[in-house]
């Protein structure tokens, strides 16, 4: 559970395209990444240059740890902060990894009697925004594929992240609703925000330096 | 819902075995002779309370409250924090007791856990309230007294940041005119989101100054010379008096030679009303969790019927414990082995060595159980080898 003591920062990073473009960023602010960082396939690379650790996690698992401290800052997509709903400093953002939540369905649908079902990887924020639209539907939790779900009639609404909308139009889906733009964010650590705040300022330059240019 | 497993327990509810409870008490002795030291008195409330009184009293939100009815067919709450019991006590029983009352508590509070592991619905919390002074002097107490625990109970390397009510509401009258909007940007503060916050607060159109001013709060975090940043960006009212308060705290704290261990944040906010001035929270290094919280409330005696100022904090005995690391304690206890027509030779020396607060077993050569680890003992007198 322990951190380390000294002043070395760890970086909770998510893998996958965020990672790419916010490794991308912090090179441009100057952080001395090794060339080999992008390709590493370990789950805990340290860039003793920067001062910093980074671990490599699964998108959705980022504020875990950095809520529990594991981790003193992350970098996470603002869908996934929704969803987990984690006790963190959301500092920054970092405006990559730019799309939207939204609500999708074919492209006949129409509003019908009783209880409409919606298929999501985010029950808690599709939940939370049907309610404030004052619908009562009933969502069904899925891992991944949401567009399939209104094909074979498990639901007939999706919740699900769209950027260009190529895959809802692929699979003959249309987008009806906007629930929230969503950007990628620098979350830290409540304690490190404090007890770490020279290497946390640090960063959060870095990343501001560059990201409040464009 | 499946039958629970007989090992099983409701969510959030731990067992703490020997070793780990030794440690703890040692923490909780520290902890508590510190408190004592600065004279505060332990007073003892019940678990259960009306959930109208305290229950509504309480900093603790309301779905985090485990609720049960009583056979009156009242909802009852199991107490969420000390501060509200010993409010109610403090306008009741207390009444008459001239102010300030200094109290200190140690004691299990109960809050229902929705997500995982590291989160305890019921934890023992140390603390105390100091009730009835408005003064400065009072809220540097009680952040020098926390302190003076955590360095006691031997946490090596933390901090108390401090924030201010007043401020963060002086500051907002001054720059956002409409309540609704002060009370998002409140909320944003509240969940740490920064990022919403200065969206919003660029929604607003405020004029240049006073959104520079906002976004100025968010780095208001650091020493002393912080307190004049934040003077800098306040005009009158409020925010100026949260302002002379805090060069008055940051004075008293000097002199308790604390300010080391302090930095100041002015952007902490609490939730819901329930703190009214300065507020605060202890970290330490290597911990993911605030290890103390407390600070200022005026407003919760009132809702008692002894309308008076108030200031207190709790530390959290198992983050606290965390914190500490480890704590070899073993348990000193001897071992006396003897053959069945020693028994009487045995008990007495058993007797004698308990007489002298050693801490003794006794047991027959021929116990099945001896097969088993002798390591426990630091010292094993064995009657049967001397006679033999």
């Amino acid at each position: 559970m322990a951190m380390q003591a000294n002043d070395r920062l760890i970086v909770a990073m998510p893998k996958g395209r965020i990672f790419e473009e916010a490794a991308d960023l912090l090179r441009r602010a100057g952080v001395p990444l090794p060339p080999e960082f992008d390709d590493s396939r370990k789950l805990i690379v340290p860039v003793p240059e920067a001062n910093l650790d980074f671990i490599l996690a699964k998108p959705t698992d980022v504020p875990t740890y950095v809520e529990y401290g594991v981790a003193d800052i992350g970098v996470v997509g603002k869908d996934v902060l929704l969803e987990e709903d984690r006790d963190v400093y959301e500092l920054l953002d970092l405006q990559i990894s730019r799309c939207r939540l939204s609500v999708a369905g074919l492209p006949d649908w129409k509003p019908t009697s009783g209880t409409p079902r919606v298929a999501t990887k985010y029950p808690r924020v599709a939940s939370k925004y049907f309610r404030e639209q004052g619908q009562q539907v009933e969502v069904i939790k899925l891992n991944g594929s949401i567009e399939l779900a209104p094909l074979i009639g498990l639901a007939d609404r999706i919740v699900d992240i769209v950027s260009t909308g190529r895959t809802l139009q692929e699979n003959g889906l249309v987008e009806l609703e906007e629930i929230v733009p969503i950007t990628t964010r620098l979350i830290a650590n409540r304690v490190s925000y404090r007890m770490k705040s020279e290497a946390v300022d640090y960063v959060y330059e870095k990343f501001a330096s560059i990201v409040e240019e464009k | 819902m499946s039958r629970p497993l007989g090992f099983e327990k409701p969510l959030g509810m731990r067992d703490v075995l020997p070793d780990l409870l030794r440690k703890q008490r040692k923490l909780e002795d520290k902890v508590k002779q510190c408190m004592e030291q600065w004279g505060y008195a332990e007073i003892m409330t019940p678990t259960l309370e009306y959930y109208d009184t305290v229950g509504g009293a309480s900093a603790t939100i309301d779905n985090k409250l485990f609720k049960l009815l009583d056979r009156q067919g009242k909802t009852v709450v199991l107490r969420p924090d000390m501060t509200a019991p010993i409010a109610r006590v403090a306008s009741s029983l207390l009444k008459d007791e001239p102010l300030p009352l200094r109290l200190m508590y140690s004691a299990s509070v109960f809050r229902a856990q929705a997500k995982e592991a590291g989160r305890n619905a019921e934890f023992v919390q140390l603390g105390i309230e100091n009730i009835g002074s408005a003064s400065v002097d009072a809220d540097a107490e009680a952040i020098a007294l926390a302190v003076t625990v955590l360095k006691a109970a031997g946490v090596q390397t933390f901090k108390i940041a401090i924030g201010h009510v007043g401020f963060l509401e002086g500051l907002f009258e001054e720059t956002v005119t409409r309540k609704e909007d002060r009370d998002v940007l409140r909320e944003y503060l509240h969940c740490r989101n920064y990022v919403g916050f200065r969206q919003y607060v660029k929604e607003l159109q405020l004029p240049a100054e006073n959104e520079a001013r906002l976004r100025e709060l968010l780095k208001l975090r650091g020493g002393k010379e912080l307190i004049a940043r934040a003077e800098a960006i306040t005009v009158n009212g409020q925010a100026r008096r949260a302002v002379a308060n805090l060069y008055e705290l940051w004075e008293a704290l000097e002199a308790y030679q604390v300010t080391d261990s302090v930095i100041l944040d002015l952007n902490m906010s609490s939730n819901l009303d329930y703190y009214t001035g300065v507020l605060f929270e202890g970290y330490a290094a290597n911990q993911g969790f605030a290890l103390c919280t407390g600070g200022r409330y005026d407003g919760l005696m009132a809702q008692f019927g002894r309308p008076c100022p108030a200031t207190g904090f709790a530390v959290q005995m198992d983050r606290l414990l965390e914190a500490v690391g480890d704590m070899p304690i073993q348990m000193e206890k001897s071992l006396i082995l003897y053959r069945a027509s020693q028994r009487q030779e045995a008990l007495e020396l058993a007797r004698r060595l308990r007489m002298e607060e050693g801490k003794v077993v006794v047991a027959q050569r021929k116990d099945e159980w001896l097969a088993a680890d002798f390591s426990q003992y630091t010292d094993i007198i064995d009657l049967t080898k001397e006679g033999a």
